[in-house]
């Protein structure tokens, strides 16, 4: 597994909030090592077994926390970011409609204190039966061999899905996040996975929009010698149309589907056609 | 959010960057009594937001304000590329020297901002690109650190202006980062900034915020360009209407569905964590469009909870009246509670997306 481990000891950035307490509460019974959760002002309550605290630094007083997930809203997103990032090793960012600017200056913060920064707008990480620091509901992920990495949230859940009920099962599971600018990169995530004893295989799920996954292709070729299928949504999306969230928009000649499935092709990467096709392109893959 | 060029323009000005004399006719009146205040011969531009405005014919010019109101009408009642012109910008006419090209834009692969700036602008800027990429003057900044005007300066001279221009060529691309900072925006753009017998300014202005940062700029949102968009809704030419959370999954049912010989009517991403009401309203909406003869509602919920999407789609089963194919799947989050509702309201439901694509398709065809 990559990330997250059993060594990752995580706190809550907005623990109170209606999508933080669903969600810290369904990590804690995946037996996700949440140490405390924060929401200023409400430093000494509880929040089920857990402690609630005003800050990070507070927190780590008490306890060793190195990673934390944030639910803030977007207009308090990059002060949370800033807060996490400045203390611990890894930060990942729930928290969707993040002002482009706002993530610009978070993943060049990160950059500079060697923080892992995962999202913004991203389902996070799940390393199934050891944790998960995210929103994807669980019972769809089992421990296996095959790492995932995703720019989409729900579309990341169909295939994993589609693994487990193959009898397969997934060593990390990770979406990058939809938007524009994120932190870690497709390719940053390959070379772990790369690096990786649990990890036999790799998935790549991308969608229209951008050219990220031009430029992993390339890497992909020079870089990556375990087997890699990709997956593209969007191959009928009509060219020009806004279909989603800023992820997905067709620019210029880059960012076509077509333009994405061909750069894999031609780096040697295996492409489904659907999302079933993936669990038959890795079992050929071994 | 894409800005009309006279509010681009109205920005730009309060940022300190020269733009001309100009006044907004919504009618061909108004656009004489526009050309004779300016007392000059005058442009007549057509405000719209698609690209390419000049060479599709939606910028005229006029000697007198008699030919700027047989002119102006007939740019009233043109449409480029599919825009319906209802706002015409009237300037002075002016003389050009020399174009230059300046934008600054959100650099999503190095994500940073990033400065292009050229010698040679005008409307083959983006063969310029192609050909000859080395006359663009290209330079990242770092979204920590403050952007200084010896940088600008920099720039200019890179760009290879004369002497005489490098330190207000400087300060106009200082400007335009001031302003791309300040209002939160993917790309500010001057094409092209031109040089005159006795000034430079901005010959047209280009603008678009970040539609996530418009919580900041309450004036950007009392502008005609605003539109609350709830959901990502594209419509499309087919007959079945897809709606999905979240963009991928959208898309992937999209694909899917026309893999079974499907024609997508509507797409319609009704994002994360969408509540019950949420999904009432993106029912109601495509069920309330003609074209729709199949609606494919597939959720594989995370953030989103199922038992929220079943009691949305139990209101609307039994409220609507316009009765279409309901083709659900429906899964992930609280998936027991949701499928349990929509059990004991009569509602069937698919778990596997290929099987409900088959099915809407099969369903359509009937």
């Amino acid at each position: 597994m990559i990330i997250l481990d059993e060594n990752t000891k995580c706190i809550v950035q907005g623990v109170t909030g209606k999508q933080g307490s669903f969600h810290t509460k369904q990590m804690l019974d995946y037996e996700t090592k949440i140490m405390a959760g924060t929401s200023p002002g409400k430093g000494g309550q509880k929040f089920g077994s857990i402690n609630i605290y005003n800050s990070i630094e507070e927190a780590r007083k008490q306890l060793n926390i190195n990673a934390s997930i944030i639910f803030v809203p977007a207009p308090f997103a990059k002060d949370a970011a800033f807060e996490a990032i400045s203390q611990l090793d890894l930060v990942v960012i729930i928290t969707e409609h993040i002002p482009v600017h706002d993530s610009a200056q978070i993943v060049e913060y990160a950059r500079r204190n060697d923080t892992i920064v995962v999202g913004p707008n991203t389902p996070g990480i799940i390393s199934p039966g050891v944790g998960k620091l995210g929103i994807m509901p669980t019972h769809i992920f089992d421990a296996g061999n095959i790492g995932i990495v995703s720019r989409s949230g729900t579309l990341t859940y169909e295939v994993a899905y589609q693994i487990t009920r193959a009898g397969m099962g997934q060593s990390t599971c990770l979406g990058i996040g939809g938007d524009p600018i994120v932190g870690l990169d497709f390719s940053d995530v390959l070379s772990m996975f790369e690096e990786d004893d649990d990890t036999d295989a790799a998935v790549l799920i991308g969608e229209i929009g951008g050219n990220a996954e031009e430029r992993v292709a390339e890497f992909i070729e020079n870089n990556i010698s375990k087997p890699v299928v990709a997956y593209i949504a969007g191959t009928t999306a009509p060219p020009g149309k806004r279909m989603g969230h800023a992820g997905a928009i067709i620019e210029g000649e880059t960012g076509t589907a077509e333009s994405k499935i061909n750069a894999f092709k031609e780096a040697g990467v295996d492409v489904a056609n659907s999302p079933s096709e993936i669990v038959e392109l890795i079992n050929k893959s071994f | 959010m894409k800005l009309y060029e006279y509010n681009a323009k109205n920005i730009f000005k309060k940022g300190g960057i020269p733009v001309g004399e100009g006044y907004i006719a919504k009618n061909p009146e108004e656009a004489q009594e526009a050309a004779s205040k300016i007392k000059k011969p005058v442009a007549l531009k057509s405000q719209v937001l698609v690209g390419g405005r000049g060479k599709a014919g939606g910028i005229k010019f006029a000697e007198t304000p008699k030919e700027a109101l047989n002119v102006s009408k007939a740019l009233f009642s043109t449409k480029l590329k599919g825009e319906t012109v209802e706002t015409i910008l009237v300037e002075e006419k002016i003389k050009i020297k020399k174009e230059y090209y300046l934008s600054v834009i959100m650099d999503r692969t190095n994500r940073k901002p990033l400065i292009m700036a050229s010698k040679e602008g005008g409307v083959d800027i983006e063969e310029l690109a192609e050909k000859n990429p080395e006359r663009i003057v290209k330079y990242h900044l770092n979204p920590l650190d403050e952007f200084l005007p010896y940088q600008a300066r920099e720039i200019a001279i890179k760009m290879g202006v004369e002497n005489p221009l490098v330190s207000k060529m400087g300060s106009i691309i200082w400007m335009l980062y001031g302003v791309f900072n300040k209002y939160d925006a993917t790309l500010a753009e001057i094409n092209p900034l031109v040089l005159t017998e006795d000034s430079i300014l901005a010959a047209d202005a280009k603008l678009d915020v970040d539609d996530d940062a418009l919580y900041k700029h309450r004036e950007l949102r009392e502008l005609e360009e605003y539109k609350k968009e709830e959901f990502a809704y594209v419509k499309l030419d087919g007959d079945i209407a897809v709606i999905g959370n979240g963009a991928g999954l959208t898309l992937s049912s999209m694909d899917m569905l026309k893999l079974y010989g499907g024609e997508p009517a509507v797409f319609l991403d009704i994002g994360g964590g969408a509540s019950q009401e949420n999904i009432e309203k993106a029912l109601n909406l495509v069920i309330s469009d003609g074209d729709v003869k199949v609606v494919f509602l597939n959720v594989l919920g995370g953030i989103t909870r199922a038992d929220d999407v079943a009691r949305g789609i139990v209101n609307v089963q039994n409220a609507s009246k316009r009765k279409v194919s309901l083709v659900i799947r429906l899964t992930g989050t609280n998936e027991e509670e949701g499928q349990r509702i929509l059990t004991e309201a009569g509602v069937s439901f698919e778990t596997s997306m290929e099987s409900a694509a088959r099915k809407a398709v099969e369903l359509c065809m009937e």
